[in-house]
Formats: structure tokens, C-alpha cells, sequence
């Protein structure tokens, strides 16, 4: 069962304060994902105050460096029940978790960031990582 | 990892996925809970059984690490008894 609208409402608002856009339904995520081209993050967003709670400021922070992704979009897991399922349709052999992100360059998933690589590590870590992915596979001459 | 709680008030490795290597053929994947009399409670596991798997305990193990864990069951407890290592999921290099 979907938690309390209001309760996850700051944590949404975290996403789109970024630039992220909020894929709520299937029909918004095919569209989105289905034909994508260039590159694109997919943040798997969730409630887990300890796991989320360093995730969105290590994006917040990632969409600072110069090279990134064409566009941000999120899904909520426990939320967006459908959305969340289709998303993670795209995501090939990599299994679900939350919170989590995927990295697509055309379609494809060409980084990855688990939940358990986002447990216990600080925002400026994870951050580390992602914009390495980011440089190398968001630039121009990849 | 000593001395990093990541979930206050819990135990050290509470809310931390984490690969228990047992004395016995299986090894778990998981999110480690909390332990009590019962053993470890892990949640959301993946298991490899020696005496059932196709591929190694190293291969599952490098598997989960870079595709994550397909997970078998929502909770599992492992006796302390049989439990030979914890280490955490995230420190296995991919």
C-alpha cells in the first residue's frame, strides 16, 4: 500500500527542485524511456529516510558537474506502484532495489547504482561516482 | 565499517545488504536486520546453494554485486551457529 501522499511530498519535491521529471504512470514512462535517445537518468526514488536521504542530495549534487545527463526523470517505488514496474522494465538484468539509478544511453542501461551502493556512504561519495559515469558516458565523444 | 551506524538505534549493520557466507553449502544475500536468539534476520534474500547451483559462490556473489540480488525471499533466519562471514555486499568488487 502507497504511503501517505504528504509524507513523501518533500522528498518529490527534492526530485523536481533538481530538474528532475516525475514519471507517475506506465503510459508517462514509455514515453519517456521507450524511444530515448541521448543519455538519461532514472532515479528510483524511495522513502528509506537513510538509503533516499543520501541518494537525492548525491544526485542533487552530481547535476552540478559540468557533463550530465540530457535529462533527470524519477519514479517513486511504493508510490508510483506502476510506473516503478514498467521503469524498471528497462532496466534489463539489473534487479530492483531502492533507492536505485540507471544510467541510459539510448535505451540502454550503461551505468548502474544499486541501494547497496548507496548504504552508508555519504552524498559527496555517491556523487563521486556518478558524475565518473558522467564523464564517461554523457560527454561528446562517447 | 566499524563505528558507522547507519541506521541509529539499530545495530551496526542494520539497513546494510550484505553477503552471509555460512559453514554450509548456502550463502545468503541480503539486507541485514538484526540478530536475536532465533539468528540473523536477513531481508529481502537471495540464496546460493552449493549442492543446487549451476555457477560458483563467487560468481553469484560478483553477480549480485553488479546486477543486484534477485531476491528469493523477504526474510530469512540464519543460526548464529552457522554463520561464517558477513561482509557487506557493496565492499565485493564488480
Amino acid at each position: 500500500m502507497p504511503y501517505n501522499p504528504a509524507l513523501v511530498a518533500p522528498m518529490r519535491a527534492e526530485m523536481t527542485r533538481m530538474g528532475a521529471r516525475e514519471l507517475t504512470t506506465a503510459v508517462e514512462v514509455d514515453a519517456a524511456i521507450g524511444d530515448q535517445k541521448g543519455t538519461m537518468l532514472v532515479f528510483v526514488n524511495s522513502v528509506c529516510g537513510c538509503a533516499a536521504g543520501n541518494a537525492r542530495p548525491a544526485l542533487s549534487l552530481a547535476l552540478k558537474h559540468p557533463v550530465r545527463p540530457n535529462e533527470v526523470v524519477t519514479v517513486f517505488a511504493g508510490q508510483d506502484l506502476e510506473a516503478v514496474v514498467r521503469a524498471r522494465q528497462y532496466f534489463g538484468e539489473y534487479q530492483p532495489s531502492s533507492p536505485s539509478m540507471a544510467l541510459l544511453r539510448d535505451g540502454e542501461v550503461v551505468h548502474f547504482v544499486h541501494r547497496h551502493q548507496i548504504e552508508g556512504r555519504s552524498p559527496q561519495v555517491i556523487a563521486a561516482d556518478l558524475t565518473a559515469a558522467f564523464d564517461r558516458f554523457c560527454g561528446a565523444e562517447v | 565499517m566499524a563505528g558507522h551506524v547507519f541506521h541509529p538505534g539499530h545495530a551496526e549493520l542494520h539497513g546494510i545488504t550484505v553477503v552471509l557466507e555460512t559453514n554450509g553449502a548456502k550463502t545468503y544475500v541480503g539486507r541485514y536486520d538484526s540478530e536475536d536468539a532465533a539468528g540473523v534476520h536477513l531481508l529481502d534474500v537471495g540464496i546460493h546453494d552449493l549442492s543446487t547451483a549451476a555457477g560458483s559462490k563467487d560468481d553469484y556473489i560478483r553477480k549480485s554485486a553488479k546486477f543486484g540480488i534477485r531476491a528469493e525471499h523477504k526474510h530469512v533466519v540464519v543460526p548464529a551457529a552457522e554463520v561464517a562471514r558477513i561482509t557487506r555486499l557493496a565492499e565485493v568488487p564488480v
